[in-house]
């Protein structure tokens, strides 16, 4: 244990490999510093867990209707009862968490790179090249998210695959604009001078040099926005759009429980506090990611 | 001195940081009173001369922590003091110029509103007797037109000037002792030279105690009334200024030893041997 | 002139309506140690920028290495001009180990053995392997600047500019980067060009120096002159005065 200890804090990394790992170790000891950052990292390797182990937990089909146990309360049986078709409500909650967690990683990994090089290379070269592309980013940044997203969902048809399509398209702008933002000052600083007095070419200095440094904001900025992805995709589920019957994606489940919402209050009730639950942990672990990441 | 009470004592000044594996101590167990003087506190970086002045001005960044056996200022005491004291104690009585004139003054104020409120929140006064003080002040540091200079925004004037309206600044409320902070480092040099004779100027005519806070020991010999060398924090040596050369401490001669010197030209220069010993002990 | 000589002759750089550098010319043989000396605004450090490709915007005549400086440099020129710079807190990448720092450049020119390469480069600046695999936030000032020093001579290059490398630096610190930069340009017979308004610097550096203010080169002269006669113009006799007067007697 104390060799370990040892090896993660020296002050003498003795390889690349090591150095990289003391590095992540003394950020996981700021991080754990900060409770609420805590909180919001449980949550969220929860929802990982819960999603990877769904059909262990869940004590029934998410999708096995029975017409004769519509709409019980929640109870020992069915701990967060059951909906209109008789399904149980947690076992669908648990299913929905890998839809839920499936759209989040979909957007995030098409979104973050497509954001990062665009601001970057707007950044980098700065005059017509910077133009263009920061007004393109302007163009899609005027819509509102929900109506961009369902005006591409219009056209390419409603599912949970054109779901993720549409909340992507709207959701790059904002990192272009951050990564810009921080190219505009990296591009200046002496050691990007240096590398190029190296002879390094742009793509090189770009992909090499310029992004690791604008990284850290942008994976602050997606936890961030993930709370934002998980509340487009449920409200594209509420309308219809997203996830289709009888998936039992969290958004589409409040819309089922709508019309019932003053009787039977927890068929809407569960799934949004699963919404909540979740988006407060991306929204606690980005918080605690930026102090550490920011912090040099 | 004359006998009356030191405008600052200070005994066994102390400043700690607390970080998460362990404690720094930045300045460890210093000592000294200042009259009406110029007296300076030179070192390196780590050496805990800044933060000694911070200490004085109770602007010791968090986690910082400041003991002391006691610290007085003109036979006040100020660790009893409330925070609400301490800072009324600034800028009226204590003020404190730093390094770069760029970082310390509000960007979208002109300098000259800034002297002038500076002004209006020690003394009671109206906006016009304000003004006035404020380009009276702006004369006393030498600047040639200060009406035209009154209306200029901080990024509109030069590192010597921006460093002169600092000062204007930090004087116009009158203070008994003005800490500088290497006011000129990063000045060039013959701007440096003005901006010194400013600083002696001001401390003589209105009788006003300097701590100056360097590295630079030619500087401070020339300048000062009496030097505190100090190192990790420590006090190595303390003298009058025109003895500095005459320093016996081996940390101070190592310092000005390794300093080239147009006139005494060596093929290669002397690097200081540090020495864990003077770091122990009182 | 051969390798590792530099001339420049009416150098001229604009910036929009600011006219920078006004028909700047001298010469650095090779081998040479020579110094650029004035105050913030003479434009000594654009002359750095010019010579070292990266400044691209100039009017004149600019041989470096023995040949005709391109608007444009190729990869292959900056195997022969690398720079150190002034702030060591700012031209190392944060986020980078000093062995990725110091690998970079092999990778950018392709060259082979990076490994022996890289521990001869950091033994050259009297820095043990313990180093390799930091970050820069774990060294001090002067390690950073060991640092850039290793990263500029690892390709190899004929000309060493230097644009105040040590004013960011404590004095003893100051001391050893000087007496390391004399030691490499004796063993690897390094041109220098220095930048620094520290006149005892470039004295203690240099066996000759132009003086510039405000975009001219107002005088350029041996350093012995100067220390024995003093400068013929006004200006440069007013840094000298400047320079005695905070100079101490410390014999």
């Amino acid at each position: 244990m104390a060799g370990l200890y040892a090896y993660l804090t020296t002050e003498t990394p003795a390889s690349r490999r090591q150095a990289r790992i003391g590095q992540a170790y003394r950020q996981w000891l700021a991080l754990r510093k900060n409770p609420l950052a805590l909180v919001g990292l449980i949550i969220v390797v929860a929802l990982l867990l819960i999603a990877a182990f769904a059909p262990l937990i869940a004590p029934y089909d998410p999708l096995a209707q029975n017409l004769s146990q519509r709409l019980l309360p929640p109870s020992s049986k069915n701990w967060f009862g059951t909906d209109a078709l008789g399904r149980d409500i947690f076992s669908r909650i648990i299913h929905g968490a890998r839809i839920t967690l499936a759209i989040v990683v979909l957007v995030v990994i098409s979104v973050g790179p497509v954001g990062l090089l665009i601001g970057t290379v707007a950044g980098y070269f700065g005059g017509w090249v910077d133009t263009v592309l920061m007004r393109v980013t302007d163009v899609f940044l005027a819509f509102p998210r929900l109506v961009l997203a369902l005006a591409f969902v219009a056209v390419l048809g409603p599912g949970i695959e054109n779901a993720v399509i549409a909340i992507a398209c709207t959701a790059w702008p904002p990192y272009a604009r951050v990564a810009r933002a921080e190219t505009l000052v990296i591009r200046n600083a002496d050691y990007i001078a240096a590398v190029r007095l190296q002879g390094a070419g742009h793509g090189r200095i770009i992909l090499r040099h310029v992004v690791p440094m604008c990284l850290s904001s942008v994976i602050v900025r997606t936890t961030l926005d993930m709370a934002g992805i998980i509340l487009t995709a449920a409200g594209l589920g509420f309308l219809g759009l997203g996830a289709q019957p009888p998936l039992p994606e969290w958004g589409a489940m409040i819309a089922t429980g709508r019309e019932f919402i003053f009787d039977q209050w927890w068929v809407a009730a569960f799934p949004g506090i699963a919404i909540c639950l979740v988006a407060l942990g991306f929204n606690l672990l980005g918080d605690g990611l930026r102090d550490v990441l920011d912090a040099h | 001195m004359t006998g009356q009470t030191p405008l600052v004592e200070v005994s066994n000044l102390r400043v700690r940081f607390h970080t998460p594996t362990r404690i720094v101590e930045a300045v460890r167990g210093l000592s000294f009173t200042l009259g009406r003087e110029k007296l300076a506190i030179v070192g390196e970086s780590g050496s805990g001369k800044s933060m000694t002045g911070r200490a004085l001005l109770d602007l010791v960044p968090w986690p910082g922590e400041v003991l002391a056996d006691a610290m007085r200022f003109k036979g006040q005491d100020l660790l009893g003091m409330s925070g609400e004291a301490r800072r009324r104690l600034r800028g009226r009585h204590i003020s404190m110029v730093m390094q770069d004139p760029k970082f310390s003054l509000n960007p979208v104020m002109t300098v000259g509103r800034q002297i002038a409120e500076a002004y209006q929140l020690h003394r009671k006064a109206g906006k016009s007797e304000a003004r006035d003080r404020a380009l009276a002040m702006l004369e006393d540091v030498l600047i040639r037109e200060p009406a035209r200079v009154f209306d200029l925004y901080p990024h509109e004037v030069s590192g010597g000037m921006g460093q002169r309206v600092m000062i204007a600044m930090m004087l116009i409320g009158e203070p008994d002792v003005l800490i500088a902070d290497e006011p000129t480092s990063a000045l060039d040099v013959t701007v440096q030279a003005q901006i010194l004779d400013i600083l002696e100027k001001l401390v003589t005519d209105r009788g006003m105690g300097l701590i100056f806070i360097s590295h630079d020991l030619p500087l401070v010999s020339a300048f000062c009334d009496r030097v505190i060398v100090m190192y990790g924090g420590r006090v190595m040596e303390s003298l009058p200024a025109r003895e500095l050369s005459k320093g016996q401490h081996a940390y101070t001669r190592g310092l000005l030893g390794c300093l080239p010197d147009l006139d005494r030209p060596v093929r290669r220069l002397a690097t200081l041997q540090r020495d864990d010993s003077w770091l122990q002990g009182g | 002139m051969g390798p590792g000589s530099i001339i420049v002759r009416n150098l001229n750089v604009r910036f929009g309506e600011a006219h920078v550098l006004k028909d700047v010319s001298f010469m650095v043989g090779s081998g040479e140690s020579f110094g650029l000396v004035g105050e913030s605004g003479s434009g000594k450090s654009t002359v750095l920028r010019v010579l070292s490709g990266l400044n691209r915007n100039w009017e004149g005549v600019v041989e470096v290495d023995g040949m005709p400086l391109p608007q444009r440099p190729e990869k292959a020129f900056f195997r022969s001009v690398q720079m150190v710079f002034q702030d060591p807190f700012a031209s190392l990448h944060p986020r980078m180990t000093i062995d990725a720092i110091l690998a970079e450049p092999l990778a950018i020119h392709g060259l082979d053995q990076p490994d022996r390469r890289i521990e001869r480069a950091l033994a050259e600046v009297g820095l043990d392997g313990g180093f390799r695999f930091r970050f820069p936030h774990q060294l001090s000032g002067g390690q950073r600047q060991r640092v850039a020093i290793a990263r500029a001579l690892i390709l190899e290059p004929r000309i060493l500019l230097l644009d105040e490398p040590t004013s960011a630096l404590d004095v003893s610190i100051q001391a050893e980067v000087l007496n390391l930069l004399q030691d490499l340009k004796l063993r690897l017979g390094l041109t220098m060009l220095l930048v620094s308004h520290n006149l005892a610097v470039v004295g203690h550096m240099c066996s000759r120096v132009a003086v510039m203010k405000l975009g001219r080169v107002v005088e350029e002269a041996d350093i012995d002159s100067l220390r024995k006669q003093g400068g013929q113009d006004a200006y440069t006799q007013e840094l000298i005065a400047a320079s005695r007067r905070v100079a101490l007697a410390s014999a």
